[in-house]
């Protein structure tokens, strides 16, 4: 699985760091969100994919994982 | 039949008024109308109060992707913009919900950093106490009590004072105003009048902001006006959409929502029994979805053609999404009229979807996670203290909810 994101797009929902915290973080001075794993562990996929399938910019990609 | 078509196929005789009247019998439901038009889907034309037939989109897969397509404009100046109300002669665009990037993404991310879900978690013992004392205060006043007054508004009231750093004894004063501008038939000029008067006491604290600085957003918004990156004007107009947005929605979630288990007593047993976080945040999440309570549609305009099934949006044409109809599409939520705090709701759309996405939705969920874990444990024979027939709704309001809610325990 690999994950891709677009922080240009991102808007700062922080909706990412609640269904997948271990991989997604928030910058401090403005909420965008910084990716802390490109390829994170398979059992955490589902969690992954539901932070793509929320995020309200469409700024997450998510590969290798159906 | 038809004498006239347009150029969509539909007659504009027949074109249905938006927004459209609930059963009064399914307080929670969304307008049947809407029900029939998403089974019809993808597309049809609506008529709004200006005479103009906006595209309505009821789907939630069609909602979720043309909210967050760039060709589709939040600018509310663009011709063909389907506002909800006349727009006030001399322009009052709320700051950025009603911009398009790259102006809208410049002056949003100068207010998310206090939103992060981090900076929220570290708000919950504060959110804690504010509903423990209310909670406090009406266990020992009279009753029966109107929920609405005593704890539904002052709960978002007292914490997004305290984000901003407006002073509580200010309270009276918001609340009255920001009444008037989302009261969906007040007067333009009432509306504008309203507005102003925000603007003036927020610029006004801003520039008190600037000299003495405390650890509130509207402290960052003047030290951003300091460096010349932003105008005093706009720290106001930032500090009023702020402070209205997370007012009335939250609270009318409050009210609402403990009208909505108290109807469906097996949910409320559920909930009050739960010990573990998560199943109080499954209930917050289905409560959005299924309640909606922001019910005027969102309201955007094409900037070029897009086509949806076989059918084009034309470039200027208007479009409303009514989110409510989207969060009980069958395709994204199995049997959405049922209110199931246990069911997976997290890909609801009460926030709308897009970069527009509601700012303060961690915010907004936080609270409503410590008021629905906290209220009906604290009082846990809380009941109804009028029949469900004598509630007054807010059928006139862009924000559904209901007036008032007399409760005893």
């Amino acid at each position: 699985m690999k994950v891709t994101l677009d922080q240009d797009r991102c808007v700062g929902s922080g909706q990412c760091v609640v269904a997948a915290p271990d991989v997604f973080h928030q910058r401090e001075e403005d909420g965008i969100a910084v990716l802390l794993e490109e390829s994170p562990a398979a059992e955490l996929a589902a969690d992954v994919q539901h932070a793509a399938t929320v995020c309200p910019a469409l700024a997450i990609a998510v590969e290798g994982h159906r | 039949m038809t004498t006239t078509v347009d150029r969509t196929g539909h007659d504009p005789a027949d074109v249905s008024s938006y927004p459209m009247s609930r059963n009064g019998k399914c307080p929670f439901d969304p307008p049947p109308e809407l029900y029939a038009h998403q089974e019809q889907g993808p597309l049809a034309k609506v008529r709004i109060w200006d005479g103009s037939t906006p595209w309505l989109v009821t789907r939630y897969a069609d909602q979720r992707a043309l909210l967050a397509d760039p060709r589709v404009s939040a600018d509310v100046a663009r011709p063909g913009y389907p506002s909800p109300a006349p727009i006030p002669k001399g322009g009052s665009a709320i700051s950025f919900i009603l911009m398009d990037d790259p102006e809208h993404a410049r002056l949003r991310r100068m207010v998310t950093a206090p939103f992060a879900i981090r900076r929220v978690e570290a708000m919950r013992p504060t959110v804690q106490k504010i509903v423990d004392d209310l909670i406090d205060d009406m266990l020992a006043g009279p009753r029966p009590v109107d929920l609405v007054e005593a704890f539904a508004l002052p709960v978002p009231s007292l914490v997004i004072c305290a984000l901003l750093g407006v002073p509580y004894t200010d309270h009276d004063f918001f609340q009255a105003n920001s009444k008037i501008i989302i009261k969906r038939d007040a007067r333009p000029e009432d509306r504008q009048a309203a507005l102003g008067r925000l603007v003036g006491y927020l610029d006004q604290l801003v520039g008190t902001k600037m000299t003495e600085p405390g650890d509130d957003l509207l402290s960052r918004l003047a030290a951003r006006v300091g460096s010349g990156e932003l105008s005093r004007m706009d720290a106001a107009q930032m500090g009023v959409l702020l402070l209205i947005a997370g007012h009335e929605t939250t609270a009318n979630m409050i009210a609402l929502g403990t009208l909505a288990l108290l109807e469906h007593p097996d949910q409320l047993t559920r909930l009050r029994a739960a010990d573990d976080r998560a199943l109080v945040s499954g209930a917050v999440e289905e409560l959005l979805r299924y309640l909606h309570i922001t019910h005027n549609g969102r309201r955007r305009v094409a900037l070029e053609d897009i086509e949806l099934d076989g059918q084009v949006i034309r470039a200027g044409d208007g479009i409303v999404f009514p989110n409510d109809i989207g969060n009980r599409d069958p395709e994204a939520f199995p049997h959405p009229d049922t209110l199931d705090i246990g069911r997976d709701a997290r890909h609801h759309i009460a926030f709308g979807f897009g970069v527009h996405q509601c700012l303060g939705q961690s915010l907004a969920r936080m609270e409503l996670q410590v008021v629905y874990g906290t209220l009906y444990r604290r009082i846990p024979t809380l009941a109804l203290a009028a029949p469900l027939e004598e509630i007054p709704f807010k059928h006139d309001g862009s924000v559904y909810g209901v007036h008032e809610l007399p409760v005893t325990w």
